[in-house]
């Protein structure tokens, strides 16, 4: 392997993704080709549809591609079995969603320490953990609040600390300002910048929003199932 | 007015279409209230069995008379001349062989059930001419009656039923005596159905009675005629006997196990309706709750919170009342008329008796179901009327 | 361990619905520890019968008597240790609800025949130097309040005395306790002599034997003999094990068992309907959020095992407060108030109690738990 390929965290190869929906077959990814180095923040868009949280998925081993091959920090994921592949996402992969999906049965705190449960870290530690992570979204004061309790960024800001505390690579974000204003979005945004510059942290994240691309990296465009790094009409 | 009613009828329009969406929960709950209308039902029967069982052994102008101090015939006893002067006491009623009146022996022997294979205590009853006469309906269904002064016996239908060796061919074993089963009898579904009947005579020569009694059994010529007929006995220096309405007397017999049967079904009942009154509560409040917005809509819209109300009510007093009665018919199949038999304490002997699903259990039943889904849809109702409009509509 | 606290965080998302659910299971259980102690009730006689005992009777039925010198001709039978005659007396104490059973015996035999009724050597003796004296079981003494020393009024049905009076009157020198758990206590005896030489008719007859074999395993080579010894006599007799005899008695009142088990069948069926719902309820409110465990790294097993937790905790609450409570109901007396001879929960079903509470959790949770299991979480996180 040379140094260039060492350095690529993310390669996707001739992957394609096809659903069915009954009779029906929709080939939402076609042959399409992804590297991403590390320490990397890239920006994702296309419009509405054209598979974006589908890639998002196969790289973050929460689906399998119909064809091709998905290896991430070396390792092929998309031929490891379920139980693998869910230890591997516990270990190297942050979650960030646009609705945050937290519990709303859990406390800020508890839901940060969610991850944390599938490590053998002592119930101290888990908690340490947790406050640290809770900290570095600047939610410290917020810890015992549930989330109905707390305003969409807030949310989304405890989302971002549930996704980081495990320490992971790479981190996936589908629209995380998808829901929120510009102030809260702009937040949010400053928070992945600060993950990604400060702490070196891989990131995709997929926007609608030309502002919050604007912050990434680099950005590249999806349509029609292939990647181009112009955006299309 | 009319305005009124023509909500109620389109809210609960729309209520009962939502039922499927949730099919699953509403099946638990109908099914739930069946299951305890059909245990209720069920257990119940088994008193009003032994009740009815007894009631039909009693004629409205019978008596017994018995030795005083004795409950039942089996601690009873009389003399040959006790028997006779009782028999011929004012206010028998007669025909053309005398007067109606039958001293009779009781005894019990064992003979194993058909069921399990093991002993139970069969009334084996010495009769004399009178004796079918004086039971209600007394008819041979199968065979012949007894020669009188022969070791030949006849078997109530219970009987040949639920013990072994009761056919028509086949003798049962007294002493040393082989005593043949020449006939079968009925009698109204009463008690007499689970004796084997011989004559007095033959009885009394095989467990060396002399010429004693046990009990007199009479009609008489009025149910009015019972007083009298009482004291006359009573009085009788000659006599130390005690005359009961028959009625009374079989009252009397099954009233313990009746209570106690239908004490302990009401417990479970009870205990179990509570059960299923939580899940009726529980199938509710879901439906509310998963209704809330189309509730919340519909008063935003200015419909009043009483329809609402009655609409949910009737949703579980629907689901409720088919429970109820699938809960009662799948009962009345698999109880009615399904014959058994058990001890009588008093008489220490066999009693066979059909489970009884009458009408008037049914409705209880029926009934019982439609309280539990009349307290398991109020507060669910009154929780949905209550909702604020604009918090609900938020919700989702 | 760590997980519990995830299991209990669900069930309280809707509190009024797992609450109501608790409460159907709290009330499945309460009948299943109420209706075993009424099981038991029936079952218990059976359960502690000596191995080692036959009962013999006469042969056409129990009502009728036997010789009483019958007793030296069973011990004389190849392979009995001791045969001891009881006879049913059927008197009613105050009123015919109040029934139990009184019994004339011989003290000695008694206590050698039943080595599960223990009385105190003092008692005892008191007993031997009474002839009206009798001793009744704890649990009867205890029904009707009944102390030493009290003088107990019974009326003969069957026996009356010698001087043409019905009313019997002991004096109550001693109270016996069971050895066993089982042991009925609701039994009431007084000396056979005593009864023999009072009672009008009847002189040196009894109702039954109980007959001590010295090797159980030849107890029904045993009992063939001595229904062989009296065989073609005036009173032939029948002779069985003492669990037979009992079983066959409870046979006669009915399939007791049979019974209970259709209504503990239809109660629990009910109750994994109202529990399997709730399950279901809460598994598919909650689609996404197991979608989003498994997003991070939650296995499928783990899910599933997180929806069978919550059922497991759901039914072992219920359970536990359910067994609790007809424990507590079970003590405060049985519902003939006191005409059955024992009335407890036996620990065999406290311990099937506890294994049908996790197969009920495990019944209820199965269905949504599988569903949990198999949710695609691509899939679940579009909805
Ligand atoms: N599980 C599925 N079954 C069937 N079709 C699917 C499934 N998942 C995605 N699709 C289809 O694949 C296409 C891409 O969906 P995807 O969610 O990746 O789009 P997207 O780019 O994220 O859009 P948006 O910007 O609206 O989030 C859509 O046409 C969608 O209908
Ligand atoms: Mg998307």
């Amino acid at each position: 392997m040379t140094d260039n390929s060492d350095n690529i965290l993310v390669r996707a190869q001739g992957v394609d993704k096809v659903f069915k929906r009954g009779s029906e077959e929709i080939h939402v990814l076609g042959g399409l080709d992804l590297e991403i180095p590390r320490g990397e923040f890239l920006a994702l868009m296309g419009p509405s549809g054209s598979g974006k949280s589908t890639l998002l998925n196969l790289v973050g081993g929460l689906d399998r591609p119909s064809e091709g091959v998905v290896e991430v920090g070396g390792k092929r994921i998309d031929k490891l079995s379920e139980r693998k592949l869910a230890a591997w996402r516990a270990r190297h992969v942050g979650l960030v969603f646009q609705f945050y999906n937290l519990m709303p049965v859990l406390s800020a705190l508890k839901n940060v320490e969610l991850p944390l449960l599938l490590t053998r870290l002592s119930k101290a530690e888990r908690k340490k953990r947790a406050n640290v992570a809770l900290d570095i979204v600047g939610l410290a004061h917020r810890a015992g609040h549930y989330p109905r309790q707390l305003s969409g960024g807030e949310q989304q800001r405890t989302g971002i600390a549930r996704a980081i505390v495990t320490d992971p690579t790479l981190l996936l974000c589908d629209e995380p300002t998808g829901d929120l204003d510009r102030k809260s979005g702009d937040e949010i945004l400053d928070l992945l910048q600060a993950l990604n510059q400060e702490q070196g942290k891989t990131i995709i994240m997929v926007t609608h929003d030309i502002h919050a691309a604007e912050r990434a990296t680099r950005t590249l465009y999806l349509n029609k199932g292939r990647l181009s790094t112009e955006p299309v009409d | 007015m009319f305005n009124w009613f023509s909500q109620v009828i389109s809210v609960i329009g729309f209520s009962i279409r939502s039922i499927p969406q949730r099919k699953g929960s509403s099946i638990a709950a109908l099914l739930g209230i069946a299951g305890v209308v059909a245990v209720m039902v069920g257990v119940l029967s088994i008193a009003q069995g032994i009740a009815r069982t007894m009631e039909s052994s009693a004629g409205g102008d019978n008596a017994v008379v018995l030795r005083s101090g004795s409950d039942t015939e089996m601690m009873s006893g009389l003399g040959g001349d006790e028997a006779r002067i009782i028999g011929e006491a004012p206010g028998i009623a007669r025909d053309d062989s005398g007067t109606l009146a039958s001293p009779e022996l009781f005894v019990i022997i064992n003979l194993p059930m058909r069921t399990t294979g093991t002993d139970a205590n069969v009334p084996l009853r010495g009769v004399l001419s009178q004796a079918p006469k004086i039971r209600n309906d007394f008819k041979i269904v199968d065979g012949r009656m007894f020669e009188w002064g022969l070791n030949e016996v006849i078997v109530g239908s219970g009987a040949t039923e639920q013990f072994t060796g009761l056919e028509i061919g086949s003798s049962i074993e007294v002493g040393q005596e082989q005593w043949p089963v020449v006939g079968i009898f009925e009698a109204g579904g009463g008690v007499a159905e689970s004796e084997i009947w011989v004559d007095a005579s033959v009885l009394q020569s095989a467990y060396r009675r002399g010429n004693s009694y046990q009990s007199v059994y009479a009609k008489l010529t009025a149910p009015a005629a019972f007083d009298e007929f009482r004291d006359n006995l009573t009085s009788d220096p000659r006599l130390n006997v005690k005359a009961m309405r028959e009625t009374d007397y079989y009252a009397a017999q099954s009233e313990m196990v009746y209570n106690l049967i239908t004490g302990l079904g009401t417990l479970i009942a009870v205990i179990m309706g509570l059960g299923a009154i939580f899940g009726a509560l529980n199938t509710m409040y879901t439906a509310v709750s998963a209704r809330t917005r189309e509730i919340a809509t519909l008063r935003a819209l200015g419909f009043h919170s009483g329809p609402v109300i009655i609409s949910v009510l009737s949703e579980s007093l629907l689901l409720a009342c088919m429970g109820g009665l699938i809960g009662a018919a799948l009962a009345w199949l698999a109880f009615d008329g399904f014959r058994t038999a058990t001890l009588n304490w008093s008489s220490f002997s066999a009693i066979t008796f059909s489970f009884d699903v009458n009408f008037s259990l049914l409705l209880q039943g029926i009934v019982f179901a439609l309280v539990i889904g009349l307290v398991g849809g109020l507060f669910p109702a009154v929780r949905a009327a209550r909702q604020p409009v604009a918090h609900a509509l938020r919700e989702l | 361990m760590k997980y519990l606290y995830l299991i209990f965080s669900s069930l309280k998302r809707k509190k009024l619905r797992t609450g109501l659910t608790i409460l159907s299971i709290v009330v499945a259980f309460l009948l299943f520890g109420y209706l075993s102690a009424i099981r038991q009730a029936f079952a218990a006689g059976v359960e502690v019968a000596g191995a080692d005992r036959l009962i013999v009777r006469h042969k056409v039925s129990i009502i009728q008597l036997l010789p009483q010198s019958y007793e030296s001709r069973i011990e004389q039978v190849e392979g009995v240790d001791n045969a001891a005659h009881s006879t049913w007396f059927g008197g009613i104490y105050q009123e015919p609800r109040n029934f139990f059973a009184q019994m004339p015996v011989v003290p000695e035999e008694l206590f050698d025949m039943y080595p599960e009724y223990v009385l105190s050597d003092e008692q005892k003796k008191a007993w031997l130097a009474t002839r009206s004296g009798a001793i009744a079981g704890r649990g009867l003494a205890e029904r009707f309040g009944w102390k030493l020393g009290d003088r107990i009024p019974i009326n003969a049905t069957i026996w009356s005395k010698k001087d043409g009076g019905r009313t019997w009157e002991f004096d109550l020198v001693g109270i016996y306790d069971g050895a066993e758990k089982g042991t009925d206590t609701s039994q009431f005896f007084f000396r056979y002599d005593f009864f023999d030489e009072t009672r009008a008719f009847g002189e040196g007859l009894v109702g039954w034997y109980t007959v001590r074999v010295s090797d159980p395993d030849a107890a029904a080579e045993v009992a063939a003999a001595i229904d062989a010894e009296f065989a073609n006599s005036p009173s032939e007799t029948k002779s069985e094990p003492e669990g037979a005899f009992i079983q066959g008695f409870a046979n006669q009142i009915g399939n007791i068992g049979f019974i209970i088990m259709s209504i503990m069948s239809a109660v629990f069926f009910t109750i994994l309907l109202v529990a399997g719902n709730t399950m279901a309820y809460t598994v598919r409110e909650r689609t996404g959020e197991l979608a989003v465990l498994k997003a991070i790294g939650f296995t499928d097993r783990g899910v599933l095992s997180l929806v069978l937790g919550e059922s497991l905790a759901l039914t072992l609450v219920g359970g536990a407060i359910g067994l609790g409570l007809s424990w507590l109901l079970v003590s405060m007396g049985d519902p003939t108030q006191g005409s059955l001879p024992v009335f407890y929960i036996p620990t065999r079903d406290i311990f099937l109690g506890l294994l049908l509470i996790a197969a009920t959790a495990f019944v209820a949770g199965i269905i949504p738990a599988l569903q949990a299991q198999k949710l695609q979480i691509a899939d679940a996180l579009r909805r």
